[in-house]
């Protein structure tokens, strides 16, 4: 499946069937630190994702200047 | 996963409230959990005007949203950087977000209306970045509310930050930035009131209300940033929360409820209070006859502009 992944924008390819807590251990994330979306809307964590899904990890933390 | 409150199925589990939501019910908290801080601590009071310190991120958008979702009389103000693409794009979420739901955004770019821009302006005062770039939207912020007419300026300031600001000032034991370390500050001495309407939601939770809502924001960081003290803290912190899920809600808001007041207090009887004036160029308050703002563009508006170049 493709997974788009940010800061920088990159897109990787990740073997499925898979659950979503595996597929961010793969690529490094703790589930805390990351949204999972599939179009508009959020996938759950015990979720499972195939091979034909597109799914983006979209990092949540920021901070600069208060 | 099923969804807490109706049982149905869940698209976000959010662990420090051990519970899973549907998207309605997301939705709702995060509009619950924004009312009751304004109601907590007398943020916004009914009819009073709103100033939203927009940046294009997600915790600006979302606090615009809800506020504008919950009644509250809110415009913007977008500031115009200069870092980059970075500002560029990050401005155009703010100006898309108000021309979508027709709210008045105000804009103030620093290269054309001051002359420098926050890369130059690091430079030319040594300042860090943030440092220089907080002062600017500090001062332009509190400015714009004084000129509007506006009771409150809102910032975007979630959880995760307050937890972070917190844990650097206790482990420098900063009493000063304790004393202030609110979040509501009363308007006095010239400057407005100004309120942290999101410090009840952690930034995934930020940044979750955006996507369910269709908002659009920069989801790149800063590249001025990275590296910096307030994101090492972050993550000290969320190493912290993943084995103890809640615990920086307890850590931030255990401080406003035993500590806050002591620190304030120091404060009240003197200490770091200073006798502001108003500043000979600007006219805002100040302590001393030119305001910090006013310094920093005398420094930067005729130094040589200088390319961005991200920390490390």
């Amino acid at each position: 499946m493709k997974v788009l992944l940010r800061n920088p924008r990159r897109e990787v390819e990740v073997a499925g069937p898979i659950s979503i807590v595996a597929m961010l251990d793969r690529l490094g994330y703790h589930r805390d630190q990351v949204l999972v979306i599939r179009g508009d809307t959020l996938i759950p964590g015990d979720a499972m994702l195939r091979d034909e899904d597109q799914v983006e990890v979209r990092p949540v933390i920021s901070g600069g200047a208060l | 996963m099923k969804c807490r409150v109706c049982r149905g199925p869940a698209i976000i589990d959010v662990r420090r409230h051990n519970a899973n939501f549907c998207r309605e019910h997301f939705l709702r908290l995060c509009r619950d959990q924004v009312a009751k801080a304004i109601a907590d601590f007398d943020m916004i009071r009914p009819g009073e005007r709103v100033l939203v310190a927009v940046s294009g991120g997600k915790d600006s958008l979302a606090l615009w949203d809800l506020l504008l979702d919950l009644g509250y009389e809110a415009d913007g103000l977008v500031i115009g950087l200069g870092i980059g693409e970075y500002s560029d794009e990050s401005t155009s979420y703010a100006v898309a977000y108000a021309e979508a739901k027709g709210v008045a955004l105000q804009r103030i770019d620093l290269r054309d209306d001051y002359g420098f821009d926050v890369p130059t302006a690091a430079h030319a005062s040594r300042r860090v970045p943030c440092s220089a770039c907080g002062l600017t939207k500090r001062h332009l912020f509190d400015q714009a509310a004084r000129d509007g007419g506006y009771d409150v300026v809102v910032t975007g300031h979630n959880l995760d930050d307050e937890a972070a600001v917190l844990f650097g000032n206790v482990l420098r034991w900063q009493n000063d930035y304790l004393a202030r370390q609110l979040p509501v500050l009363p308007a006095g001495d010239g400057f407005p009131r100004k309120a942290k309407p999101l410090v009840r939601l952690a930034e995934r939770e930020t940044a979750a209300y955006c996507v369910l809502q269709g908002l659009d924001y920069v989801v790149e960081e800063c590249p001025m940033a990275a590296g910096n003290r307030h994101l090492g803290y972050k993550e000290a912190l969320d190493g912290v929360e993943r084995s103890s899920p809640g615990t920086k809600h307890a850590f931030y808001f255990g401080f406003l409820d035993r500590a806050a007041e002591l620190f304030a207090s120091g404060v009240a009887e003197g200490e770091g209070k200073a006798d502001l004036g108003r500043c000979e160029r600007c006219g805002s308050p100040s302590a001393t006859e030119i305001c910090t703002f006013c310094r920093l563009v005398e420094q930067a508006a005729g130094a040589e502009p200088v390319a961005l170049r991200p920390r490390r």
